[in-house]
């Protein structure tokens, strides 16, 4: 049986939520230049809060494809409310404080709506169940796609190209392109940035929620210390990308998770490398690859290279 | 003037005397601690608490039942989080407080190791109810020459020695499996399992079609699943816990490989059925002992254990940390005398510990020269209708 086809099927799917993740940390960045390492904790209570429609807001049996929609909308929800209330009063407030001041606060929140969840939510200290489509294994040739990964693979598409024709087409979508140059020029041009700020983090939280669903469909549970492995990840494929370009954001994801499927799969079928393969050295490989890309191209596989603000 | 003074001295003397009234009442009651350490939070915590409340029922039935005349027992557990350096401190600090006579844990073998010193040096008896990693009682080299590193630490759990070979045993001869694939966590508990269990195989004349590892805490197994179903094992063996492996067996399934995974006691736990679902139909783990349900040397345990209101379940280990519970407590009864203590308490202990013998709620509790239990029985389970069964208990000898 050839595998190939079916790793890069299962590194898509990983690519996809990775990439769904890294938009939030990329359009942040790209903005504010600040690195939200909160996102990762975004995108745990999106999980958490589309669970929690299935379990207290629906009625008990509700069929999958009306709780989807439901999920997908109280997830959105509480990702949404968290990042942009983390701007309103944990980042607003120190903008124009040195960068590090933001980037404390960052890690602070992170560990803060870690230990909420963890202390708050009932029975978080094991895994949680999360609802599952109600259909097997999607076979296409040699491929099997599990009913947890058919909605990233539909859903990260989608995401993107609303994303793309909202930037590039609509007026929000302009300004933002002009924040992101020079925000005090785009102010003086008569934008409101504090609110163009604003849509970035509600936009960041939404993708990660939608990236947190597929994370329960796809692995069954969900779990208070579910943000910090998978906002690395995708903070990781930000900057593979090209930290502040959401396309890159898209295809730093992808190539990260097709480079842990590939090492899992392969590197210990390369002579004299069986001690550094498997899956127990994928991540090893991925930040290899990381550091790669960074030393031969720093602004990341398609960032541009940016002259230093005045 | 004198009626402040003569206030002043009678609120005192009142003050004093309920305090005397109070003192008397304690003094006839020596307050002795057992210590419990094993994850309560974080990964692991199902079975961590099953421990801790093993250990409560049996400090509250000695205490009911007054086991040692003037001693008043009493529990203190502290949370590990699986993590080895917190177990270390943990011990640090029970060895600490003098009222410590003994302690029950921890979990996980790894976290064993960076205690087993600390309570050595202070001469503090440690019974494990769940450590299996064969070295933390018989040395480095184990399988060539035994030699107890720390005669503080016991046991009544069977080690991995045992439990691998038992699993390969029961795979080959009676599943019929020939071809498997074995995957670790590359932790202490896990690789050692994995291993063994390879050696058992392989001799009985299986092959082993793969092996890799993971990570703890890792959630994606698709590559690692499309490599299994590649190499085509009719069973999967896996060493390591219940939080990767219901989420590898639920990868496996829903990838297409209809094979059952095979794993140590880290994965019989309810919570692995609970999360994987329907996918973990027909999986199956090898745990110490004999099920406590099927025991009615344990059935007032496990009715006492449901009316006590304790969080979560008895788990694996309920009944073992019963039994070492019980095991420090007779020890006690026989050093301590009328509430008195010698100072010399811990180390009389030890000897006490060594030389114990009855009959536990899981079996026979008694200690071989290393540390480890005598009752070398092992059960293995499967998963029919969403729930553990035990399908064949025994006696393993390698």
């Amino acid at each position: 049986m050839n595998t190939l086809p079916q790793q890069l099927a299962n590194g898509l799917f990983l690519g996809s939520m990775y990439g769904l993740i890294a938009i939030g940390y990329t359009m942040v960045y790209g903005i504010v230049q600040l690195i939200n390492f909160a996102h990762g904790e975004i995108f745990m209570t999106g999980g958490f809060g589309a669970l929690t429609v299935y379990l207290y807001v629906l009625p008990n049996g509700t069929s999958m494809w009306i709780a989807l929609p439901a999920m997908l909308i109280g997830g959105g929800i509480v990702s949404v409310l968290i990042a942009v209330g983390a701007e309103r009063f944990a980042y607003r407030p120190l903008r124009g404080a040195p960068r590090l001041a933001p980037l404390i606060t960052a890690i602070g929140l992170s560990l803060a709506l870690q230990q909420l969840v963890f202390n708050w939510y009932p029975n978080a200290k094991n895994d949680l169940k999360f609802p599952q489509l109600p259909f097997g294994p999607v076979h296409i040739g040699s491929i099997s796609i599990q009913s947890g990964s058919v909605f990233v693979i539909i859903a990260a598409p989608l995401c993107m190209a609303a994303l793309a024709l909202f930037v590039s087409l609509s007026r929000t979508g302009r300004a933002m392109q002009a924040t992101a140059q020079d925000p005090d020029t785009a102010q003086l041009m008569g934008i409101d940035t504090n609110r163009i700020i604003v849509i970035a983090f509600a936009i960041g939280g939404f993708f990660a929620a939608v990236a947190a669903v597929s994370y329960g469909l796809r692995y069954g549970t969900v779990k208070y210390d579910m943000g910090f492995q998978m906002g690395l990840k995708a903070f990781t494929a930000a900057v593979l990308g090209g930290i502040g370009n959401i396309y890159g954001a898209m295809i730093g994801g992808l190539v990260l998770g097709l480079a842990e499927t590939m090492a899992t799969s392969y590197i210990d079928g390369i002579p004299g490398m069986q001690q550094l393969g498997g899956g127990g050295w994928s991540s090893v490989w991925a930040f290899v690859l990381l550091i790669l890309v960074l030393l031969f191209r720093p602004q990341g596989l398609i960032g541009e290279r940016v002259a230093d603000r005045a | 003037m004198t009626s402040v003074l003569t206030t002043g001295a009678l609120t005192l003397t009142a003050c004093g005397s309920r305090d005397d009234d109070k003192g008397s009442d304690s003094s006839k009651k020596t307050t002795v601690i057992i210590g419990v350490d094993a994850p309560l939070t974080g990964q692991n915590s199902a079975t961590g608490l099953g421990i801790q409340g093993g250990v409560q029922i049996a400090v509250n039935d000695a205490n009911k039942n007054n086991t040692v005349p003037g001693v008043t027992f009493k529990v203190q557990a502290l949370d590990d989080k699986a993590i080895p350096a917190q177990g270390q401190s943990n011990a640090t600090q029970l060895v600490q407080n003098e009222k410590v006579l003994g302690v029950v844990g921890p979990l996980n073998s790894g976290v064993a190791t960076q205690m087993q010193q600390v309570f050595a040096t202070a001469n503090l008896v440690e019974v494990s109810p769940s450590n299996t990693a064969p070295e933390l009682t018989q040395g480095k080299n184990w399988q060539t020459s035994k030699s107890r590193p720390f005669k503080t630490y016991f046991r009544t759990a069977t080690t991995d020695a045992l439990q691998g070979g038992f699993a390969a045993d029961y795979a080959y001869n009676t599943l019929k499996k020939r071809k498997v694939f074995v995957v670790d966590d590359k932790q202490t508990y896990g690789a050692g399992l994995a291993k063994l269990f390879k050696a058992g195989f392989t001799k009985a004349g299986g092959k082993v079609t793969g092996q890799d590892h993971v990570n703890t805490g890792d959630t994606d197994f698709s590559a690692l699943v499309t490599k299994i179903k590649n190499s085509k094992a009719d069973l999967v063996y896996y060493g390591g816990q219940y939080d990767e492996s219901e989420k590898l067996t639920k990868q496996l399934k829903d990838g297409g490989a209809k094979v059952p995974l095979f794993g140590g006691d880290g994965m019989f736990s309810d919570t692995y059925i609970q999360t994987a679902g329907k996918t973990s139909e027909g999986d199956l783990a090898t745990s110490v002992g004999q099920p406590v349900d099927s025991l009615p040397s344990a059935a007032d345990f496990i009715k006492k254990y449901k009316a006590s209101g304790l969080k979560g379940d008895y788990g694996t280990y309920g009944g073992y940390s019963y039994d070492a519970a019980t095991a420090i407590i007779k020890a006690i009864g026989n050093v301590v005398k009328d509430g008195k203590v010698p100072s010399d308490a811990r180390t009389k202990i030890v000897g006490e510990v060594q030389k114990t013998k009855f009959d536990g709620i899981a079996g026979p509790v008694s200690f071989d020269e290393y540390g480890d239990t005598t009752n070398k029985q092992l059960t293995v389970y499967q998963v029919v209708d969403g729930k553990w069964k035990a399908v064949k208990s025994g006696t393993f000898n390698g």
